[in-house]
């Protein structure tokens, strides 16, 4: 009579896919955006985007592709019982999380230390355009990196976790969950790249 | 469907009611951390009906002020400020939230024969965020500028500029965002997997259906105007652009990003409604529903179209013809399937055996009242009569027409319908209808008054009118008062008996979905045993007795 | 989940090994992988083009990295069909908000 909390895995997965599809839309309102501002200013844009380090921008693609081949190869790990290697892959996951934050701080100091940041007094000099395109990347690459920071704290317990059994090979679905919510950040990112450092 | 072996009430080894606390603690806190689906329905329900109060009381003033053409009781400002109180208050703290937090927390599971929802603990955390949210919005109304004044829409550019504490309440609006969402999450899950045995997908009641295609709503909209609203922070605090002019920025990208999720809201605040409303009227006309099916896709429908349709509330705003003849045509598009609905509550009606109650009373006055609303949308929908009356006091009727005479009704519907199962006690019907009498008539009055304002030329969110205007204004007010009045005994009415009223059979209606084959008030888990389903949810034998 | 009137699936004891019969090795994920390095390299290399031709990359070889991810690594292409669903809806949603977004924009 008291088996009413039982364990459904295949729910806990649907639950963070609806999660994730809120994020989705999250992002996506911010995508629209782009692409409205894009649109009329084409021009501004692509000179906007040529301030950018496209190669800072290449690199944390790959960090972050990179983990997220790390995350999925821990939950392997977990699969077969490879204690070990899961909290390998999951510290190298974090790690690479780490990376990528502490390359961006620098792109953004960079750009502070240039007089390009919201509201100041030489982004007020160029263009209208190109402020948008300035007030879109500090918005889009800062939400996204808040995203990281969550990730990254998710996947720190989810460490624990493997640490501590509480994830195992019979029971790992909170593992995979965080797994979905770090691809989601990698997928954005994936988006990101070209629509600030490549194509604009 | 089986029958469980229910316990009677008074059985001292049946499980006791949800109300009884038998966990470790007790009273106050026993309630603000429970997981138990029909605690944090009534938690919702509790603090929902104190915020209705306060904005009942903001709107109740703001008629007063007009009143008096030139004596005012308070300055421009202050009446700026109300509109905006009354209008985040009702939208995001009452017909938002309203019936899925209410009735969808409380009923869901029982309808589909399940022991809770999926996800109880971030239920709770929905209620969390519910209430947070309505903290910050009152701290909004007493700190830094003040109660802001841009109207519940936060237009840009005049959001941006105002000194009033804007950044606070649409911060309140986001937090609000994410009870609705994980709310969506919730439901969408629990329906998928928590079904009894044979509890098909078209064997379910369709207050789920209902709850599910809003459900999708919450998810698939709600983040969008969470994004805006945090553009709208950023502009204000680190100057981003997006939506300035001097900047490049386009304060017609805002009410895109801002009616792309703020119509689809009105179909969160209606789906639920509709849902409660066509549970209701098999059960007083003791035959099944017309058209199951029709009902179930067109609800599906409603959510679908209506996420197409949000830039009629653009048309004079700047935008491109091709993009006003399209949206307008959706906008008639959308209508099809709520008139759908209203054709099968209207044919399960017929050559039914009436059985007439308060709650009938009230589904039969949502009827009414929504057809009239949804007639004056698509009236709104056309762009030649859209340029007369947009922004005047004939959308101030129309939505209310919607919203109050709507799911406001349908709210109070589902309540007098599901009071005796709630708390095991029923109210004085004498005194819900003689309360009818009032609310029906200052209604009337009062959102009548304002269409006809509106076709006069009566802008909106004005606090002072031209002579010409001042009648109708009188009307309104003395309606309002009559509302208000009505509204009072309503409540007293359902206080009083949750208080002292008498007890009520376990199925005091004779309905036949599952929630009547629970004892009144439902135990912790619902169900002794789950049921195992054989048929479709609005099973009605020829010769109707008490079951 | 099967339509005749049996204790439906979710209500029956725990059964979370039957959706994970196929279970990926390593080696998978690394070829994902592998994959998802070169189409960035291509990415960038036809960005170099000129901007007609790094927009069509964006176009078309971002989706395809995403839809790898999703595929592969988020395991969409294991589950059943209800999380393929749940993505297309999400998506198919976004495309209509920029479409009839445009509608407006691209006709001032």
């Amino acid at each position: 009579m008291n088996e009413h909390v039982h364990r459904d895995d295949f729910g806990s997965r649907l639950g963070m896919w609806l999660f994730l599809v809120t994020e989705m839309v999250l992002f996506g309102g911010l995508f629209i955006a782009y692409s409205y501002m894009r649109y009329r200013y084409p021009v501004e844009f692509h000179h906007g985007g040529g301030e950018l380090n496209a190669t800072l921008g290449i690199i944390n693609t790959l960090v972050l592709l990179t983990s997220s081949l790390t995350v999925v190869l821990a939950i392997v790990a977990v699969q077969r019982a490879e204690k070990q290697r899961a909290m390998l892959f999951l510290g190298t996951t974090l790690v690479l999380g780490l990376t990528f934050l502490v390359i961006k701080s620098f792109e953004w100091a960079a750009k502070f230390h240039h007089g390009l940041y919201p509201n100041s007094p030489h982004l007020a000099t160029l263009p209208p355009g190109e402020q948008v395109f300035f007030g879109l990347y500090f918005t889009m690459t800062g939400l996204h990196g808040l995203h990281v920071i969550a990730g990254l704290s998710v996947l720190g317990v989810m460490l624990w976790w493997v640490a501590t059994d509480r994830i195992r090979q019979d029971r790992y679905v909170h593992l995979e969950n965080g797994g979905l919510y770090w691809h989601l950040v990698d997928v954005i990112w994936i988006f990101l790249l070209p629509l600030f450092y490549l194509a604009a | 469907m089986s029958t469980p072996s229910t316990p009677q009430p008074g059985n001292p080894t049946a499980q006791p009611s949800y109300l009884v606390d038998t966990g470790a603690r007790k009273g106050l806190m026993a309630w603000l951390t429970t997981t138990d689906h029909k605690r944090i329905g009534l938690l919702y329900l509790y603090s929902m009906t104190v915020f209705f109060l306060i904005a009942m009381g903001v709107g109740f003033v703001m008629r007063l002020v007009q009143l008096t053409t030139f004596q005012k009781l308070i300055t421009a400002q202050t009446y700026n400020a109300l509109f905006t109180v009354h209008g985040v208050i009702m939208i995001f703290l009452f017909v938002i939230p309203g019936l899925p937090a209410v009735f969808g927390n409380f009923f869901l599971p029982i309808l589909i024969g399940a022991k809770d929802v999926s996800f109880p603990r971030l239920n709770l955390l929905s209620w969390y965020f519910f209430m947070a949210g309505a903290i910050l919005a009152v701290l909004s109304l007493f700190t830094g500028g003040g109660a802001p004044d841009t109207g519940w829409s936060f237009y840009a550019p005049f959001s941006l500029k105002t000194g009033t504490n804007v950044s606070l309440a649409v911060f309140a609006a986001f937090v609000l965002g994410f009870s609705s969402m994980l709310t969506g999450i919730n439901f969408i899950t629990t329906i998928h997997r928590l079904r009894a045995p044979g509890m098909k997908w078209f064997r379910m009641p369709l207050m789920c259906w209902a709850l599910y295609s809003t459900a999708w709503i919450q998810l698939l909209a709600t983040p969008i105007v969470a994004i805006t609203l945090v553009l709208v922070i950023l502009e204000r605090f680190f100057g981003i652009g997006i939506f300035d002019p001097a900047k490049g920025g386009d304060p017609l990208l805002y009410q895109h990003l801002f009616w792309i999720y703020s119509h689809p809201a009105v179909y969160i605040m209606i789906l639920p409604a509709m849902g409660a409303i066509t549970e209701i009227i098999p059960t007083f006309a003791k035959r099944t529903i017309f058209g199951y099916k029709a009902i179930a896709f067109s609800s599906m429908a409603i959510a679908g179209v209506g996420s197409l349709v949000w830039a009629h509330h653009m048309f004079t705003s700047g935008m491109s013809s091709f993009a006003i003849l399209l949206f307008s045509l959706l906008t008639m598009i959308v209508a099809v399937p709520s008139a759908v609905k209203v054709f099968n509550w209207v044919s399960t009606l017929y050559k039914g055996s009436i059985d007439f109650q308060p709650p009938l009373l009230f589904a039969m006055t949502f009827i009414f009242l929504f057809c009239i609303g949804g007639l004056t949308g698509v009236m709104q929908g056309a762009l030649a009569i859209n340029v007369h009356i947009h922004d005047t006091y004939f959308i101030v009727g129309h939505f209310h027409y919607v919203m109050f005479g709507g799911t406001g009704m349908a709210f109070f519907a589902a309540l007098l319908y599901w009071f005796p199962k709630m708390w095991g006690k029923m109210y004085s019907k004498k005194a819900i209808y003689a309360s009818w009498f009032p609310m029906f008539i200052g209604f009337n009055l009062l959102y009548f008054g304002m269409m006809i304002l509106g076709m006069m030329g009566m802008p909106r969110r004005y606090y002072v009118h031209l002579p010409q205007f001042h009648t109708m204004h009188v009307v309104a007010t003395v309606g309002s008062w009559l509302l208000v009045l009505g509204l009072l005994m309503f409540f007293g009415t359902l206080l009083y008996a949750i208080l002292k009223g008498e007890k009520a059979e376990d199925n005091p209606w004779g309905g036949v979905s599952l929630e009547w084959t629970i004892p009144s008030p439902p135990p912790l888990e619902n169900f002794e045993e789950i049921p195992i389903i054989t048929h479709g949810p609005y099973h009605f034998e020829p010769q109707e007795g008490k079951s | 989940m099967s339509e005749h009137v049996e204790p439906s699936a979710e209500y029956s004891t725990d059964h979370q090994g039957d959706h994970h019969a196929e279970h990926p090795g390593y080696g998978t994920f690394i070829k994902v992988w592998v994959l998802l390095l070169i189409l960035t390299g291509c990415l960038v290399g036809v960005s170099h083009l000129g901007q007609t031709a790094a927009v069509w990359g964006l176009l078309t070889l971002t989706p395809l990295k995403a839809g790898l991810v999703f595929y592969f690594f988020m395991h969409l292409r294991y589950e059943g069909p209800l999380f393929k669903v749940v993505v297309l809806v999400t998506l198919g949603t976004l495309l209509i908000f920029f479409a009839l977004l445009f509608s407006d924009v691209a006709f001032h």
